[in-house]
Formats: C-alpha cells, structure tokens, sequence
C-alpha cells in the first residue's frame, strides 16, 4: 500500500486548528502532510474520493474496558479495537480492572503486547489508584506511569477513603498524571440498583439517588482545591454535579469531564420492564439530568464523550435485574447517537467533533486530535447522513449488551485511519492492515 | 390473559372479571375440577411462603390439576444454577403454568420472556404480589359491594411492600381512594403519581379510613437504619386498641400476613371485631382458582 495518501475534497472539521470546509488531506508516512484549501495534485499518491464526507480527526475515548486479561469472553483487546475502528475510534484509553488488575508493569506490558499484535488502533493504559482496585494501598504510581499509563483511576470503583484520595491527587502530580475517579458515595447507593425515582418505586427496584455522585464530587472538589492536583470526573450523570464542576472551572481548579452517549440520551424509564441492559452505574437518570448533561458538552463544562464500553455476555444480563452486571457496550454507535444532537440542534458538528477528538485528547495529554501537518495521520471518514439500524448481532464486539439495538442512527463511519493505514472501511476490518 | 405478573396495568373490566369468577367460586358453583384435568402446575417458591403457596396449592386441586411443588431448599439453585435454566428445566416436564415467588422484583417478568407457557406472579421482591390484592379486593367488595369512593389506608413499610405496590394499583383502579403511610424514609418517591395520597402521620388520617391495612415490618429492614427500633415503629405507626378506638365504627382492619403482633398490630385489634385477616386468607382460594382459570385458558 502506498504510504502517500489524499483524502480529497472531504469536508475537513477540525476544532483544534479551527478548521471547517472543504479541503485536500495529504498523508505522508503516516502524519499529516498538507491541508489545503485547493485541490492537490500528487503523482503516488493513494487517492481517495471523500466528496460529500467528513474528514475528521480520529476519534479518542478516554473510557473503555477491553476485558483482557481475565474476561476474554466478553471482550479481547483483538475484538475491542475491532468495535473502536467500527465506531471510529483511533485511540482507547483501556481501564484497569481486568483480572489481574493493571496495578503493575506485568500487566501494562501485556496490555501493550496485545494492542501491538491487533494492530488496530491506539491503546492508552489507565492503571490503578490503588492495589488491585482495593482503596486500601496506593499501586506504584511511577511504574506504572514507566509501563506508559496515561492516568491512574479505580474505575468502577470509588476511592472511599478521602485521606487515600487526597494523597493520590498529590502524588500524582509528581508525573503530572491526571487522576480519573469514579464519583460514588457507596453509603449512599446502597444496594441500589437503578435511579431512585418514579420508575425505580413502580419497580420496587432500590435507588440509587443523585447524592450519591454529587456528595463525591463535591468532596473530590474541595480535595483537589487543597491539593493542587489534577482530576479527571469520569460519566458524570447528574445535573448537581455538573453545577459543582462548572463551578469549580470556574476558579480555576484542574478538573477535566466526560460524559457518555446513555446518560445524554436515555432516562432512567429506559429499565421498561426489567431491561438489564439499561443497567448501569452511574444509572440512568431523569430527563432533566439529560438535559444537564447536554448543556455542561455544550459549554465546555464537559471535555469529552467517553463510552464507558463495557461489555458483558448474557450471564452478567440475561439474569434477575438485582443481579444483573452494569454496563453497556458503546463503541459502535457512539458516533449516531452523539450526531442525534447535531441534527436535534442541542450542539453544532464543530462542538460534536470536538467532544470526539480535541477534547479527549487535551484532558489526558494525547497525540492525536486534530489534523494539523506534523499530527499523526488518525483520521475518521464519516458519512454523515447514511441512515442505519442499530443491530447487535453484528458488532464486532463480543458482546451485544446494548440498549440501542433496533434503534435509527444517522452518520456512520466509513473509514478509519490509524498512522495513516487504513484499518476500517464499509463495514469491514481491512485486512492488510 | 397470558400471565398475570402485575396489577400495574390491568383495567378495571380485567379485575372485574377475576373478581366475578372468584366470587362464583366461592359460593360452590359448577364442580370445576374438570378444568385443568390432567395438567400440571408448578409451584416455584424461590423465598418461603405458606399462605401463598397452599393458596394456590389448593386453587389448582380444585381445578384437578397436579401440582408440582418446587422450593429452594436442596434444590439445585444452591448449586449455582441460573434462574433461567432452572424454570426452562422445570417447563421441560410440561406445566401449564408456573407460579413464582421470588426474593428479585421482576423475576417473573424475565420468565415470563423465555418460557411458553403461563407465568403467575406469586410474590416479586418489592414490586408486586397481585394474588394478594386481588384477594384484598375481593375481601372489601363482599363487605362494601363497591369499593368506588371508599378509603383504604396502608401504613407500614411502603417502600419495600410488594402488597402496598399491588394494592395502590388495584385498590385505586377499582375506584377508591389510597392513603399511604409511613416514616418519610419508607415512603418512596413518585408514589403520588400512581394516584396515591401520602401521609407520614397515622393519626391524622385514622378517622377518614374505611379500612386500614397493616403491613408487616420486616425484620431484616432493622438495623438499616430506616427506623429506629421496632419499638418506636410501633409507637408511630402500630394500630393498638387506642387508634383502633378513634376508627369509624364500621371501619375494617386488615393484614397480608405473617403479623408481628404487638409491632405493627396489636394482637387485641388483630383478633377484634374490625378485623378481616381470617377472612382475606379464606379468600384467598377462590381469587386464586379464578387466576388459574383465567391464565390456562
């Protein structure tokens, strides 16, 4: 395959260098080589017609859980990078709580060794606060920052002890890490299972009430203005806190957002009866949690869409709803849904596309993002009004547990291009990749 | 009616209907054991019941249907066995119809979409037990003719009570009014939206009561710190000889059963003239006789 490439006459959307028309890509040994207004003419290069496209940076989920080691049933890295260049995905940040937990080198290096030998997309680590995920002891924050971990989180799991999380928030600055947290106050959640509300009442299912994110946001707020440090709030889901966390931008503290595709589209009645796949932690909230969120990805409040992929098979779901697994898979129809609020007229593409790209990659610290000349060549081709149905079945995920299935998307993807190969195009992984 | 998982939902010409075949039954009738001849229903108590699980014990042999009797215990859900695989198991012997108890709300629903044949709910965690409100219902309509205008009272532990979901629905499709009591931290939220008035003080809204019903206070709920202490529940919100005084004359006092007597209900007051605990309990057959017919049609 020639390693010059042009991306001809696609309409470039790039927030980072304010760039949005219609413009000429050329990639050159997989980095970005020229963007250009004029049509380029170039004797070897590959040509690809992307008239009536988007070209876009490719895109960068800070929130991903890749399953291997320990759960390979459920998700490969193979099969997770798979599903992220299906979505559009170029880079994934892969959280720690595999079985062993990344809380070591070990495990970050065969994280890496398998990211390498799939050969898909990017896999940025995410280790562990503490030693396997326990809260008790902090993990080696520098070997694993050695090993190539990009932020350090407990995910699915709060840190508890708020002197632990003060001093994590403080040693992480030693690597300038930023510290991703899980907000939940678990004396609060309880055994609660969804939102507490109307629906969770008709239920007789146990809630989960909004306090039990905000009280910990709150105090991760207070924590960080006395520390200094820097705080990444994964899948914020309620609107108290997105009023704390604006806040706290506000003056200036280093507080960075994402939030994820089901808690800006779907509200807690989406359990229906029973539906485990509308089981997630955080839950599902209420309609004007959605409307929160939408408004905190609109300004600025929030840095990133993040899927929180989290696939499960049907043991973890197709059981009674209180014991039931959370988490959704999200990769593959994060793009549709996250455009649903373009054509709803909630956000222009410029800030959808940010949100997808820019965003991420500046609340970690990720190359990437944007297609300046000199940036890797990670691009995402989209056809932006192909309409398709959502069908499970044909993920490349392994699992299907989505809420999604059946539903109308518009705006697919139809390539993807890591370093300048492409990996994804049509429906298919390329296999020359 | 394919299943019966829930009240929620039902209209008032689908009670009725029940409520008119129990009543049928009760009086003796046609000789109906002809009706499941030869069938087999299964009984599939994943939590203890006696009441419930007789009830329909005795409902299904009235119908001449086999019962196959299925609890937990040495079962091989102790073994890990998912509850799926267990009722496609047991479906695989031929039942008509399976009724379940289960400690999980919605239990019977995710049965309900993996299995041909009929599925009763006999008891959901906190969601719903609909045999109980039906037979409540029926109780009150022999006593009043008509529940349309009348006030049913249920104090206790709402948010955990599968019997005051059921009854809110029932209760208030049927026609009267449902008054909701309880401290505030068992009190769920949106129950006002189901048509329900809520109150947290039992002797403002003794007086107005056609019937009060007490709900059982769980043992497991102390020590969750819900409450203090059942001997404060029972101080607020237990129906003693006092507040049984300050009832309408005619009021009735009623129980799902099993009583904590001397915690929510004062053995005097259980046993008293008002009560009609026995009587739900006798009822209890007959509504249930008219479920099964009405899901093995």
């Amino acid at each position: 395959m020639s390693s010059t490439i042009l991306l001809s006459r696609g309409r470039v959307v790039d927030p980072r260098n304010g760039v949005d028309g219609v413009r000429d890509v050329l990639v050159r040994d997989g980095t970005i080589a020229e963007v250009s207004e004029a049509p380029l003419e170039v004797r070897d290069a590959r040509v690809v017609d992307a008239t009536g496209k988007l070209v876009l940076p490719g895109f960068i989920d800070l929130h991903v859980h890749l399953r291997e080691p320990g759960e390979e049933g459920k998700e490969t890295i193979l099969t997770g990078c798979m599903a992220a260049v299906a979505g559009g995905f170029t880079a994934v940040v892969a959280m720690p709580n595999t079985r062993p937990v990344n809380d070591s080198v070990l495990v970050s290096e065969y994280v890496k060794a398998k990211a390498r030998e799939a050969r898909l997309c990017h896999v940025y680590l995410a280790g562990a606060i503490t030693k396997g995920l326990q809260g008790e002891e902090m993990a080696e924050m520098g070997a694993l920052v050695g090993a190539g971990c990009v932020c350090i989180t407990d995910d699915g799991r709060p840190v508890m002890n708020a002197g632990l999380m003060r001093r994590a928030l403080q040693y992480a600055q030693l690597f300038n890490l930023p510290v991703m947290v899980h907000e939940e106050d678990l004396t609060l959640s309880g055994k609660g299972v969804m939102n507490e509300g109307r629906t969770s009442t008709r239920l007789g299912l146990a809630g989960i009430p909004p306090s039990a994110e905000v009280a910990m946001v709150a105090r991760d707020m207070v924590l960080l203005e006395e520390t200094k440090g820097r705080l990444h709030v994964a899948h914020v889901s309620c609107e108290g806190s997105l009023r704390l966390i604006r806040e706290a931008r506000r003056r200036g503290l280093n507080v960075t957002a994402e939030a994820t595709p089901h808690h800006f589209i779907l509200d807690d009645e989406a359990v229906g009866s029973y539906d485990t796949h509308a089981r997630m932690n955080p839950p599902l909230r209420t309609r004007r949690d959605i409307e929160a969120v939408r408004e905190g990805l609109v300004d600025g409040t929030i840095d990133a869409i993040a899927t929180d992929h989290a696939p499960h098979g049907v043991l973890e779901k197709q059981v009674e709803f209180d014991k039931a697994w959370n988490g959704v898979v999200g990769l593959e129809t994060a793009l549709g849904l996250t455009l649903s609020l373009v054509r709803e007229g909630v956000m222009s593409l410029q800030r959808a596309v940010a949100l997808l790209t820019d965003g991420p990659a500046r609340a970690f610290g990720l190359p990437g993002g944007h297609l300046a000349v000199g940036a890797p060549a990670d691009i995402t081709v989209v056809e932006p009004d192909a309409e398709w149905t959502v069908d499970s079945a044909r993920f490349f995920s392994r699992s299907r547990n989505t809420p999604f299935h059946g539903r109308r998307l518009t705006g697919r993807v139809a390539q993807t291009w890591v370093s300048g190969r492409l990996v994804f195009e049509d429906g298919h992984i390329k296999e020359s990749r | 009616m394919r299943h019966l998982l829930g009240i929620e939902g039902l209209r008032r010409a689908d009670i009725e209907a029940l409520l008119g075949r129990a009543e049928a039954h009760l009086h003796g009738g046609p000789d109906a054991s002809h009706v499941l001849r030869g069938r087999v229903i299964a009984n599939l108590f994943f939590e203890d019941s006696t009441r419930t699980r007789t009830s329909f014990e005795m409902a299904a042999h009235a119908l001449g249907a086999e019962v196959l009797n299925w609890t937990t215990a040495g079962s091989s859900v102790s073994k890990g066995e998912t509850l799926l695989d267990t009722v496609r198991n047991i479906e695989a012997t031929g039942p008509v119809a399976l009724i379940i108890r289960h400690r999980s709300s919605g239990a019977p629903h995710l049965v309900a979409r993996h299995v041909r044949c009929a599925v009763v709910n006999a008891g959901d965690g906190t969601h719903e037990h609909p045999s109980q409100a039906l037979l409540d219902a029926f109780t009150l309509r022999r006593r009043w003719g008509s529940l349309d205008g009348r006030t049913v009272l249920i104090v206790g532990d709402i948010l955990h009570s599968r019997v005051a979901r059921s009854n809110l629905h029932c209760l208030t499709t049927l026609g009267a009014k449902v008054v909701l009591c309880g401290p505030p931290t068992l009190l769920p939220p949106g129950l006002e939206s189901f048509g329900a008035e809520l109150t947290t003080s039992l002797d403002a809204v003794l007086p107005r009561a056609d019937a009060v019903m007490c709900l059982r206070v769980q043992s497991e709920r102390q020590g969750e710190n819900f409450f203090p202490s059942a001997r404060e529940f029972s101080r607020l919100y237990g129906l003693n000889a006092a507040r049984a005084e300050r009832l309408k004359p005619e009021a009735l006092v009623m129980h799902p059963g099993p009583m904590n007597r001397g915690v929510e209900i004062a053995p005097a007051v259980a046993d008293g003239s008002r009560s009609v605990i026995l009587e739900q309990v006798a009822h209890g057959v007959a509504v249930r006789r008219a479920i099964l017919e009405e899901v093995c049609r």
